[in-house]
């Protein structure tokens, strides 16, 4: 291929500097569609984190939801039982360690314990081999929505009206009527009543994963882990106490450790795995895989649990994600909430002061 | 002092290349999984990670390729100032194809996450866990990624306005064309014979 050693004649000079020019700016444009610019509508991390912060208010340092809660630290005793099914380091026989935080759903990090009926476990267990498994559990059987955007149209419909300060009404009705799949949530939280005690709660990690065992071959399973205490105490709960979960935690942790069994129910074929509203039949197995032992609770705010994002996708090998879309957004926003929290621990310009309406909660 | 120094030597070549498309691609892998909550974010993100180590594995053999081969000298009719800001813009995407993946891996061990490259494969953390060291060091992936894409921007501007206004052999150097071509009697290669390129100097 011959081509000329001198520079080019003025007339084509203008046609290679406009070539030059849509090239780079096709460029922008490419990386400006990736990233959702010509997109507004897109679903993104950042707009589910930010309508936490509209509907609760912005407390720095804290996380975007699951707001109150109390560090814990412990281990699982692994029995061998779930061997069978998952290759993970941690179901081996013997003793993981564990670090995990009690919670409230819901943005406040001062709201009452009995303002939801709701509470939380998280779970870090970090195995042997260094590699980890989080898990993050509601004390509920099934989640009100299967999709993130169903899930931002909620957190949208509970947005407080700044004339109320409650939600509006007739928003969370067409909310409801708009998403059929809320039902099974719905009939749950009827009967639900906030417990007197973390001590006591079944937590459900309501999404589904995969289990790989040492073959290679996929388990959908669920889990859930459900307390050896069942006696709450009555008076925990007295009237006018906003704290009593964290007290009553303390407490019992000073007399003995507090167990709760590790049950991972197996799906059997046409059980749904990308539906958090749904609950598989009740009759399908369920393996006693071992003994979580809670030994120690420390505030948040001080505590080993603090700096840790429970993102349910960090898995060891053995356990993958399903396909349930609610894993990766989960993970996504997440990583939002936990970048946000510790920009504000490092005091970085630019980061998010304490709102009014936060300024008003935390009085 | 290198017998052909009119173009890059084919590893050099081959090694800029692949590196172009990948690095490229974890910027749109990177921009894409932060502004998805769809399964595309676990995917890229799975994708990302051991992409960016071999990046930084490429980067460091890059360097030693380029040790081993100087690079040719630019045209020796370049305005001095056009030919130090090709200098300080090769530095500066040296720097950054190694800065992003080590900043990456040192954010993942700073937020007290294991540094999972797939399923089973871990790397050691290689800063002691901080949520202040997270912070700072995430916030500077992200803008460290905006001035890698802007100096590439300028540097793909740049390697056309060699190509196709100036035609001086700068952009054949690396596509490989001039390798063909050397032995026409160009005087424009004869100006690059005569550059003066050191073995550490950036062309
Ligand atoms: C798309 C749906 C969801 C979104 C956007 C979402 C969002 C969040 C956010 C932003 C946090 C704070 C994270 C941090 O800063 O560390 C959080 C915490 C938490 N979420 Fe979700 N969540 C979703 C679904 C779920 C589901 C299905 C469950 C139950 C299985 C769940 C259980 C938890 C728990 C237990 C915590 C507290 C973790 C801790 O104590 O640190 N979330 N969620
Ligand atoms: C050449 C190398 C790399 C490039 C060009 C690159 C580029 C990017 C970009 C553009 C983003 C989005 C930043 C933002 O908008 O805030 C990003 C995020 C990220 N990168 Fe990299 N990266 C590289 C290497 C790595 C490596 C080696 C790791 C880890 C081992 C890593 C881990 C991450 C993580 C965890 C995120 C954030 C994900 C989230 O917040 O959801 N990167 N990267
Ligand atoms: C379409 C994209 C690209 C084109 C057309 C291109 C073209 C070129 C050309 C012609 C040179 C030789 C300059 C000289 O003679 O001194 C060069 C050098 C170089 N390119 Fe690229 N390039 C592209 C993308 C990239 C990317 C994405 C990177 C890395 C982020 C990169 C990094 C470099 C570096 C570091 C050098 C200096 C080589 C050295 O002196 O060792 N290039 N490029």
């Amino acid at each position: 291929m011959q081509k000329p050693a001198v520079p080019q004649p003025h007339s084509s000079r203008a046609a290679s500097w406009v070539l030059i020019a849509a090239v780079l700016a096709l460029a922008v444009a490419a990386i400006g569609c990736v990233g959702g610019w010509l997109a507004p509508h897109r679903l993104t991390p950042q707009k589910l984190v930010d309508q936490f912060q509209r509907n609760a208010g912005t407390f720095p340092g804290y996380r975007r939801n699951h707001a109150k809660g109390v560090c814990v630290e412990g281990y699982f005793d692994s029995n061998g039982n779930a061997q069978a099914y998952s290759a993970a380091q941690v179901f081996a026989p013997g003793r993981t360690p564990v670090v995990g935080r009690f919670a409230l759903p819901g943005s406040n990090p001062y709201a009452p314990d009995s303002s939801v009926p709701i509470r939380s476990l998280a779970l870090r267990f970090t195995q042997a081999n260094g590699q980890q498994w989080r898990t993050g559990m509601n004390s509920m059987t099934v989640f009100p929505v299967a999709t993130p955007q169903a899930f931002f149209a909620q957190l949208q419909a509970q947005q407080p009206d700044p004339a109320t300060g409650k939600p509006d009404p007739a928003k969370l009705a067409a909310f409801f009527a708009a998403h059929p799949e809320t039902a099974a949530f719905r009939a749950w939280a009827k009967t639900a009543k906030p417990s007197a005690s973390y001590a006591t709660e079944r937590y459900d990690g309501l999404n589904a994963f995969f289990f790989v065992d040492a073959h290679g071959q996929r388990h959908a399973v669920r889990w859930h882990v459900v307390p050896e205490a069942t006696k709450a105490d009555s008076d925990a709960a007295r009237a006018g106490d906003t704290d009593y979960l964290a007290a009553d935690l303390a407490r019992r942790l000073q007399q003995a450790p507090l167990r709760w069994h590790l049950l991972v129910t197996l799906a059997e074929a046409g059980d749904p795995t990308n539906d958090a509203t749904k609950t598989w039949p009740d009759d399908r197995r369920s393996i006693d895989a071992g003994t979580l032992v809670i030994e120690s609770t420390t505030p948040q705010d001080s505590g080993p649990c603090r700096d840790v994002n429970y993102d349910p996708l960090v898995l060891p090998d053995g356990i993958e994600a399903s396909d349930d879309p609610l894993l990766p957004a989960r993970s996504a926003a997440y990583a939002d909430s936990y970048l946000r929290r510790t920009s504000e621990e490092a005091h970085l310009p630019g980061t998010a002061a304490m709102d009014a309406k936060a300024r008003g909660e935390a009085r | 002092m290198n017998t052909n120094t009119t173009t890059f030597a084919l590893p050099a070549r081959v090694l800029h290349w692949l590196m172009a498309v990948l690095i490229v691609a974890m910027l749109f892998i990177g921009v894409g999984m932060v502004s998805s909550v769809s399964e595309r974010h676990a995917w890229l993100l799975a994708i990302h990670k051991p992409l960016g180590i071999a990046i930084l594995v490429l980067a460091v053999v890059r360097l030693a390729v380029r040790w081993r081969n100087p690079p040719p000298p630019l045209p020796a009719d370049l305005p001095a100032l056009q030919k130090l800001a090709a200098h300080a813009s090769h530095w500066l995407l040296y720097a950054l194809m190694l800065a992003m993946p080590l900043i990456g891996w040192a954010m993942l061990s700073a937020g007290g996450y294991p540094v999972m490259l797939g399923d089973s494969l871990r790397l050691p953390a290689i800063f002691p866990a901080s949520p202040v060291a997270f912070a700072v060091l995430r916030h500077l992936h992200g803008w460290l990624a905006a001035l890698l894409y802007l100096t590439f921007l300028a540097h793909m501007g740049a390697a056309l306005y060699h190509g196709l206004i100036r035609r001086d052999g700068v952009l054949s150097s690396m596509d490989g064309r001039r390798a063909a071509t050397a032995i026409l009697p160009e005087t424009v290669d004869a100006a690059r014979e005569t550059g003066d390129a050191e073995p550490g100097d950036p062309a």
